[in-house]
């Protein structure tokens, strides 16, 4: 078998010490592996999503991603790249203001050229179904295109892992439909965070429950 | 200047709005040094002269006009008390300088020359273009972000705050002038403060996660085109004839 892509040992993490979150969480995403990560509010699936990317450190434990312990903020740079993170509210997500420069945003820190970082942004938009919405402006998208913009920002970092943080939150049935559409589409493995079984159901092949700071 | 955009239409309004920014700033500072009367007298007839030709609508020109008048309504009314000269009117005690009045003039007529030109110059230039403009004519970074950060979150923030005060009306809110109104709105305040402080927190996270590293990045490019020739020439023909008027 080979090395998970993703793997959670004996994590414990805490905001604070009356409110612990993590407690001795064990989690593994398998190669090609599509998880949806379930549990009740505040159970951690947040914190779960950011402690991969190294935007929260955790008080005891190991993370490995893509082959390697990651501990210090320099190792997480090449996560963030690999593994692209979906913010649960896409307001945070966008902060430039047209959707062009956003989507660019991420392959220009890569270094790519403004050419090919353009011709990246046609794609990913063209794969959303978004062609044509690169000289919109972002604040004023409605919420289901706030999303799938963000999602092109994420995927125009041509990441290996997706992590999808309550990805339906705030959207219609149609927005919802196309959005699964769109990621049981998609080539990567991915984690998603939800409480929206139906969609799980179609996007993700295994589930992790995560309750009282565990997996199980 | 607008926060939307609108589609624009006139001439004026396809003119790179680099050249306008500039020429608006140089013809501000010509017209607010000045100190003889018909310079502003006469960028303040250009700038009618401009507002009828570009299309923008009376009132919008009179509503933006409208406060900057009402200051200097107040102002024509202190000068001629303090400034000391040759007394035109005596009420009691009260003296009013012919200087005074006009140096309320004077002031008065740079004002509403500059408003003018400014409204018919960068009116149509939404913020974000106008952030973009101010970056290619290579103003500081960290204010160009200030100004697109502004605009893109100011909406957010303001939904936010709508919210919150929807949340109070519909727990029967009534604001009175009473300890409890201040107390509610000290708190709607501090809780503005606190979420704007976590948004921006987790703007910075995501920013991180896309590989930020103290840079952002230009698309729009402006062009300078033929089309902009005749405005530039105008422009500093206006400017020159400001500049002799004053100092030949």
């Amino acid at each position: 078998m080979s090395e998970p892509l993703i793997r959670f040992h004996d994590v414990d993490f805490s905001y604070g010490p009356d409110r612990p979150v993590l407690k001795g969480c064990d989690f593994q995403l398998p190669p090609h592996g599509r998880v949806a990560l379930v549990g009740p509010n505040g159970c951690g699936k947040t914190t779960l999503l950011h402690l991969i990317v190294g935007l929260l450190r955790p008080d005891a434990g190991r993370i490995e991603a893509f082959g390697k312990v990651r501990s210090a903020e320099a190792d997480f740079h090449e996560v963030r790249r690999r593994a692209g993170l979906l913010f649960q509210d896409a307001d945070d997500q966008l902060f430039c203001p047209t959707v062009c420069e956003d989507v660019a945003f991420g392959p220009m820190n890569l270094g790519k050229t403004r050419g090919e970082s353009r011709r990246i942004v046609d794609e990913t938009l063209d794969a959303l179904g978004l062609a044509g919405y690169q000289h919109r402006i972002t604040y004023r998208l409605s919420g289901g295109e706030k999303r799938l913009v963000a999602l092109a920002t994420v995927l125009a970092m041509q990441p290996e892992v997706l992590l999808l943080d309550e990805p339906t939150s705030g959207l219609d049935d149609r927005a919802t439909d196309r959005l699964a559409e769109i990621l049981a589409g998609l080539p990567q493995a991915l984690i998603v965070a939800s409480h929206d079984r139906e969609f799980l159901d179609r996007v993700t092949t295994s589930t992790v429950r995560l309750e009282d700071g565990k997996t199980r | 200047m607008t926060l939307d955009h609108h589609p624009a239409a006139s001439y004026l309004a396809r003119i790179d709005p680099r050249a306008r920014v500039v020429a608006v700033v140089l013809l501000a500072i010509a017209i607010a040094a000045a100190d003889r009367f018909a310079v502003p007298a006469t960028a303040l007839a250009a700038g009618l002269l401009g507002t009828l030709c570009s299309g923008v609508s009376m009132p919008t020109a009179v509503r933006r006009l409208l406060p900057l008048n009402v200051l200097m309504l107040l102002m024509a009314l202190v000068l001629p008390l303090t400034t000391p000269g040759q007394p035109v009117l005596e009420i009691g005690w009260l003296s009013f300088s012919r200087e005074g009045f006009e140096l309320a003039a004077l002031i008065a007529v740079k004002g509403n020359a500059i408003v003018l030109l400014l409204l018919v110059l960068l009116d149509s230039l939404d913020a974000t273009t106008l952030g973009h403009t101010l970056s290619h004519l290579r103003v500081p970074d960290k204010l160009t972000h200030l100004l697109l950060f502004t605009v893109r979150y100011l909406d957010v923030l303001h939904r936010e705050y709508l919210r919150m005060r929807a949340a109070m009306k519909v727990r029967a809110f009534r604001p009175r002038m009473n300890r409890h109104t201040y107390r509610t709105y000290g708190h709607l305040v501090g809780m503005l403060l606190v979420r704007s402080f976590e948004r921006s927190e987790r703007i910075v996270a995501a920013m991180k996660c896309r590989g930020f590293h103290g840079r952002f990045y230009l698309f729009e490019h402006f062009h300078f085109s033929r089309r902009d020739v005749p405005f530039c020439a105008v422009s500093l023909l206006l400017l020159l004839t400001l500049v002799l008027m004053e100092w030949a």
